[in-house]
Formats: C-alpha cells, structure tokens, sequence
C-alpha cells in the first residue's frame, strides 16, 4: 500500500492532466494544479531549510572539522529568516512588502547575494578559458567546425571582429564576423537547438508516458519503507 | 550604510575570486556566508510569494486551495521516519501533475510549433523574404532534419541516411559551439562588471 497509493495518484492526476486538454470544463485544473505546486514548494522549501539546519547543527555539535564555517552558515540562513519573515528593519513594518527599499532583506541581497552570485558565475569564465584552451584542439572536421563556430562567435561579439573585417565592401557584409555570428546564431545554431529541442521533447512524452503508466518509479525511494 | 555595502561587497568579489589561486579559509567563508544567506533569501521569498501571496490571501474564495496546503502539510511526514512514507503522496502528485502538463505542452510548443516554424517559411503565401532569408531558411530546415536525422539510432548511419546524419552532426557542432562562444561571452560579460564593481564604484579608479 505504501507503493500502490503514490502510484494511483501519480496516475490519476497525470490523466486528468491530459484529459483536461481536450475537455474544455477541466481547463481550469492547470492553473488549480500549478497553484499546489506553488503552495507545496514552499513546504518543500521549509524541508530544506530544516535539513541544512540539522547538518551544519551536527556538524558544529561534533565539532567536524571546518565546523566554524556551519556556524556561518547557520547564521546566515537564521538571520535572513528571521529579517525576512518578521520583517526586521522594513522602514515600512509587517505591512509594507519583504523587499522594500530600504528594508534589511533589500540591502543583504543588494551587498552580499548579488555580488556573491554574479562572481561565483564569473568565476567560469576562468574556467571555460582554461578547458578550452586544453579542450579546443582541431583533431577532425568536427572538431574544428565547433572550433570556427565558436570563433566566430567570441569575435563577432567583441570591437576587434568589426575592426578586423570592417574594410569588407557593404554588398558582401555578410562576410564581416559581427554579421557572420549573428547568422550562424540565427541559422544552423538554430536548426540544431530545434534538432535537441525536438528530441528532448520525445524523450519527455515517453518518460511522461512511463510515469503515468507505473512503468518508472525511481522517484518512490527504495523498498525499505 | 551605502559606503559599508561596497566594501562587503568587494570582500566577498575578492573572497570568491581568491578560489584562483588555491582553495583557502576567505573562500570558503563567502561560500558559507553565501549558501546561508541565499537558502534563508529563498524560504523568505517563496513563503510570502506563495505561501501567503497565493494561499493565504486566496484561501477563503478558492477552497480548492486547502489542497495543496494539505499535501504541503503531508510532505513534512518526512521528519518523523515513521510515517514518512505518506510524504510520497505529494511527491506523487507533483510527479504526476509535471508529467501530465509537460506531456502536452512539450508536445504543442516543442515539436508541433517548432516543426511549424521550420517549414512555414519555405511554404508562405505572398512570400517577400531577401535572398538572404531564403537561404536562412532553407538551412534551418535541412539542418534540423539532418540533427533529427543523426538523433535517430534505430537504423545504421549508412548510406543517404548516414551522409544525412553527418550532415546533421556538423549543425550539432555548430550549435555546440555557438552556444559555447555565447556562454564564454555572457561569463565574460559578468566578469567585467565585477571588475568594473571593484575599480570603479569600490576603489574609484574606474570614472
């Protein structure tokens, strides 16, 4: 029973899912459905939160090694709770909205989460150079047309693209990079995005097909329970 | 207060790029300030967005709404082990919803709309497309039977179909690398604003 149920009700509401496409009464039930999810994610959020919780608290009681960093952690999760849900320092009280100018959760995302994200995103610029630079050899003609594609793209986008073919006549300007990226972009990029995009595609409506039918069901855990 | 955000925010720039020399103590202290801070950012913004913003409020015109609290309420079974397995009934719910909701519409706006969008422009009526369109447009239809062509592993790459699916997997290179040239320059795009963070609005070198 503690299989069969989730099973049932995995089953249930992906057909009247699909149902609901082409009996028009039930159109409502994607919105309705897309609203639970919305409610459970922020159980499931909870969860989370509780779950880094109970791991750096471990980690910190038995004094693991790094533990002064969970100690951070915590800290950092706790403060942003309890500035976030009670409102602390909103110039505007409970009744004014969590991110308001000037209100403490504002300034924390403006000076810590906002620089700490976009650095740690620009840190991969680093390391993509470096892959490249080892990854990028022209072994064959596949290789190196990925090779020229990409190129293409990293010059079409900087001022020495246009510099270098900017003497290019205006009735052969496809031919200059900042032109020749923006084609490759919007064409054989294209085409090959559409040929991923499509097959994914499949590959969802068969896995979609194996949920509903019972087919596969990783998602309920072992047997232990 | 404006002047002490930009040295925290140029002790976490600089913290997060210490990682390029060496994993160290400043490194791991912005990682840990970070993972706390955007977890607790996070709960914040989802339990007022959703929790208060769509049921809260809701909740007396929309009784529906109960629902999907209670199955909310269900997933926390998970922190007593004994009755944690009643957890999975939500989670058989939000599997089950994603699968029927992803089945369509992956179906209409993936392959049917996409399938549409490749062949309508060879076929339009009135057509008025420059040259250069035309030919766009032709690639972008041999290519994306082509990359479909090589994706199709049920028959031997042999013959029309194997030159076929060679031609698809030069489009797939190309896309490969389009997209890697596109990501290097959207990282390096960043990076000059962090850099222009630093020189310019921290240490004022930047004008």
């Amino acid at each position: 029973m503690k299989r069969q149920i989730p099973l049932l009700i995995t089953f249930f509401v992906g057909t009247l899912l699909i149902i609901s496409v082409f009996v028009p009464p039930l159109g409502d039930l994607e919105r309705d459905f897309t609203l639970f999810f919305d409610i459970i994610a922020v159980f499931a959020f909870f969860l989370g939160g509780g779950n880094l919780l109970r791991i750096h608290l471990m980690k910190l009681a038995n004094r693991r090694k790094d533990w002064g960093f969970s100690a951070v952690t915590v800290s950092g999760f706790l403060f942003m709770l309890a500035i976030g849900l009670f409102k602390v320092g909103n110039p505007g009280g409970i009744a004014e909205a969590v991110d308001a100018e000037g209100s403490w959760f504002k300034v924390m995302f403006d000076n810590v989460i906002n620089p700490l994200q976009s650095t740690m995103y620009s840190l991969l610029a680093f390391f993509v150079a470096s892959a490249s630079y080892r990854a990028f050899r022209a072994k064959n003609r596949e290789a190196t047309m990925l090779l020229i594609a990409a190129f293409i793209i990293l010059l079409g986008r900087t001022p020495l693209g246009v510099m270098l073919t900017g003497w290019i006549p205006e009735w052969m300007s496809v031919a200059q990079i900042p032109n020749l990226a923006v084609w490759i972009m919007n064409s054989p990029n294209l085409a090959g995005q559409r040929a991923i995009m499509i097959g994914i595609s499949l590959g969802v409506i068969a896995t979609s097909l194996r949920l509903i039918l019972g087919v596969e069901r990783s998602y309920l855990g072992g047997d232990s329970d | 207060m404006e002047h002490f955000g930009l040295w925290v925010g140029a002790f976490l720039t600089l913290g997060i790029y210490s990682f390029l020399y060496r994993d160290n103590a400043w490194y791991k202290l912005c990682e840990a300030i970070f993972i706390g801070i955007s977890a607790g950012y996070w709960v914040v913004i989802l339990f007022w967005d959703n929790f208060y913003g769509k049921f809260w409020i809701g909740r007396e015109e929309e009784p529906m709404l109960w629902v999907g609290a209670a199955l909310g309420v269900l997933m926390l079974c998970r922190l007593v082990p004994r009755i944690g397995w009643i957890s999975r009934w939500p989670l058989a719910f939000i599997v089950g919803a994603t699968a029927g909701l992803w089945m369509m519409n992956y179906f209409s706006s993936n392959i049917m709309a996409q399938v549409q969008s490749t062949i309508m422009p060879l076929l339009g009526e009135g057509y008025s497309a420059s040259f250069g369109e035309i030919v766009g447009n032709f690639v972008i239809a041999v290519g994306t039977f082509a990359g479909l062509i090589y994706f199709y592993f049920s028959k031997e790459h042999k013959g029309a179909f194997g030159a076929t699916a060679r031609l698809g997997i030069w489009v797939i290179m190309i896309t490969f690398g389009a997209s890697f040239g596109y990501t290097v320059m959207s990282r390096m795009s960043l990076l000059i604003g962090r850099i222009d963070f630093l020189l310019g609005d921290w240490l004022g070198l930047i004008q």
